[in-house]
């Protein structure tokens, strides 16, 4: 227990009097992380369960690891496949460590894993690092705790990003996100929107040339290669299926940001949140039902001038952001529905968007990411009918 | 058909008068405290934009633009252009309709004229009236159009506000900073929630 008698022994200087009086919520934090708080529930409505905020989060930040391991070995795959292809090299610091520790071999695992870390760890570093400071800032200024939540937060951001981003701009997003997003409602629980969503949509319209087209999806400058999304709107199925097959994108062999391309991995890590129930399983299912359904009436119903009418359900699952965004970002507790009820209606909201924006908008050809900011608006207002509901009923039993 | 349909639908999400014009502010951010307010408060606009598009599509159409009033017969008048009369006609049009509806109402269906109280003679001077009026004449809609847009224009109204005040009901128990509480963060919900609408922005119906 050296740590903890390290830790106890500084404890004092940062209580109230003490000479870092005003960095309490840093060492409150640092403490935390090692130890779990011994602190009790001190109002009403006590839950007799080990799990607290702190362990949720850890679980989520956990659970999102094989999206993010695979994304980096996918990021290095395909950015080796087109460098073997196109016989070039990377410059710059990432070449010189590529250069000292592998190669460009894109049979290697080692070779592309390295190629990924190296494109996906300064990402989340800037992002990590900038976001912290906010959080912690806030934190001291409005003496609330800093909380594992900015973990999530934070990976979440970092996954959704295309991996050549600039470094600058994924600091100034987890900023907008972090800042404007959560803690100027005063922290984690008390905002409305997702925080690491409204961070990138806020980068998507602000920068969109490094956030959407054809040129951002491999790390390999000057290289241009179509997510199979924008190849669906623009050519149709058959293209598409001439150029991955379902497995291929099933599994994550696809260009997309980095988190988002291995629905598999993904399905790994939902299925940890479902099963520890952190993720609502009612969100899931209706996120997948309102895809499904109108995803199929758009088959049903087909169209002679857009080609993304016949793209079937099981091909909106594995592509783009939607299994991600089904499991990570909609199942958000906080800027989700409250109620049961709620959680269904707005889960559908949200699969019927995101097939409505992805068809229907030639604007955008992904729209899971606006489709939760749009569901989040409502849910609230979901709860209030849902409640209202519930008074009614229960008033006319009386 | 279809083509109103289409109309109606953009009204309402992609030009959405609150969200994407930022219309109606005033009352837009007074009356979003409370979902049951914002709720009836939406209700009359729908109504009172429903009707007042179509009848200054009417006045335009009949009275005010260039040899509009050719229908009279009478040959000295076939020439007239009086739109510049347009601003003061369509406000006016709306301060009477917004009277009538309110004694309407308060003969035939007290409940819903007590429900709505303060609000409806408010709608006079709510800009997202006159600003979809104003919209229809730059547009040149038809009546049928009018009828299409109007409609769509105050469900899109309405179902923003009821929004706000949804989230403005969550908020309550948020912990907004000293500086910002009361107007500032609900002018950021509301650029937020303009964020979120930004989904449709493109679409193309």
């Amino acid at each position: 227990m050296g740590l903890r008698s390290v830790l106890d022994k500084l404890e004092p200087h940062f209580h109230e009097g003490g000479k870092y009086q005003k960095w309490y919520a840093l060492y409150e934090a640092v403490d935390t992380i090692f130890y779990s708080p011994s602190s009790v529930t001190r109002s009403t409505a006590h839950v007799r369960d080990g799990v607290d905020l702190k362990r949720i989060m850890i679980t989520v930040w956990l659970a999102a690891f094989p999206a993010m391991f695979y994304g980096m070995y996918n990021l290095g795959f395909q950015a080796n496949e087109i460098l073997a292809a196109t016989g070039g090299e990377v410059e710059g610091w990432r070449g010189s460590i590529i250069a000292a520790l592998g190669g460009y071999d894109a049979s290697s695992l080692w070779d592309c894993f390295l190629f990924g870390a190296l494109y996906f760890l300064p990402i989340y570093a800037v992002t990590f690092v900038v976001g912290g400071f906010w959080e912690v800032l806030f934190a001291m200024k409005r003496g609330h705790e800093v909380n594992e939540g900015f973990f999530v937060t934070s990976i979440l951001f970092a996954l959704i990003c295309p991996p050549d981003l600039p470094l600058w701009q994924a600091a100034l997003g987890i900023s907008f996100g972090v800042v404007i997003g959560k803690e100027v409602f005063g922290g984690t629980g008390k905002n409305f929107l997702n925080p690491a969503l409204t961070g990138r949509a806020f980068l998507y319209f602000a920068y969109p040339a490094s956030m959407s087209g054809d040129a951002v999806w491999t790390a390999v400058d000057g290289y241009t290669g179509a997510t199979p999304l924008s190849v669906v709107a623009s050519q149709g199925m058959t293209a598409l299926q001439e150029q991955w097959t379902w497995t291929q994108a099933f599994l994550g062999n696809i260009h997309g940001s980095i988190g988002e391309t291995s629905t598999l991995a993904i399905l790994i890590g939902g299925a940890v949140l479902l099963v520890t129930r952190i993720a609502s399983w009612r969100i899931v299912a209706g996120v997948f039902l309102g895809m499904v359904a109108l995803s199929t009436l758009f088959n049903l119903v087909g169209s002679d001038s857009n080609p993304a009418f016949a793209m079937p359900w099981y091909w909106h699952l594995v592509v783009g952001g939607f299994a991600f965004g089904m499991m990570f970002m909609a199942t958000d507790p906080v800027s989700a529905a409250m109620t049961n009820t709620g959680k269904f209606a707005y889960g559908i909201l949200i699969g019927v968007m995101c097939v409505l924006i992805r068809v229907m908008n030639p604007a955008f050809p992904e729209g899971i990411m606006l489709a939760i900011l749009f569901a989040n608006l409502f849910a609230p207002l979901m709860d209030h009918f849902v409640i209202q509901a519930n008074i009614k009923r229960r008033l006319a039993r009386v | 058909m279809e083509q109103l349909l289409s109309l109606f639908i953009r009204a309402i999400f992609i030009e959405n008068m609150a969200l994407a014009f930022f219309l109606g502010m005033c009352t837009f951010l007074a009356i979003s405290k409370k979902v049951s307010a914002a709720l009836g408060l939406g209700i009359a606009v729908i109504v009172v934009l429903t009707v007042t598009v179509p009848v200054n599509n009417l006045i335009l159409n009949y009275l005010l633009a260039e040899g509009a009033l050719a229908w009279t017969g009478i040959p000295a008048l076939a020439n007239v252009d009086l739109s510049f009369l347009g601003l003061l006609s369509y406000i006016g049009v709306i301060a009477a309709i917004v009277q009538i509806m309110e004694m309407f109402l308060d003969k035939y269906v007290p409940v819903l004229y007590n429900a709505l109280g303060v609000f409806l003679p408010l709608i006079t001077v709510n800009c997202a009236i006159l600003g979809a009026s104003l919209f229809m004449v730059e547009r040149d809609y038809s009546f049928a159009e009018s009828v299409a847009f109007g409609s769509g224009a105050g469900v899109g109204w309405a179902l923003a506000i009821v929004a706000l005040a949804g989230i403005r009901e969550k908020l309550k128990y948020s912990d907004v900073p000293a500086g910002l509480q009361g107007l500032g963060i609900t002018f950021i919900t509301v650029g937020l929630m303009s964020l979120g609408f930004m989904s449709f922005g493109g679409i193309d119906i």
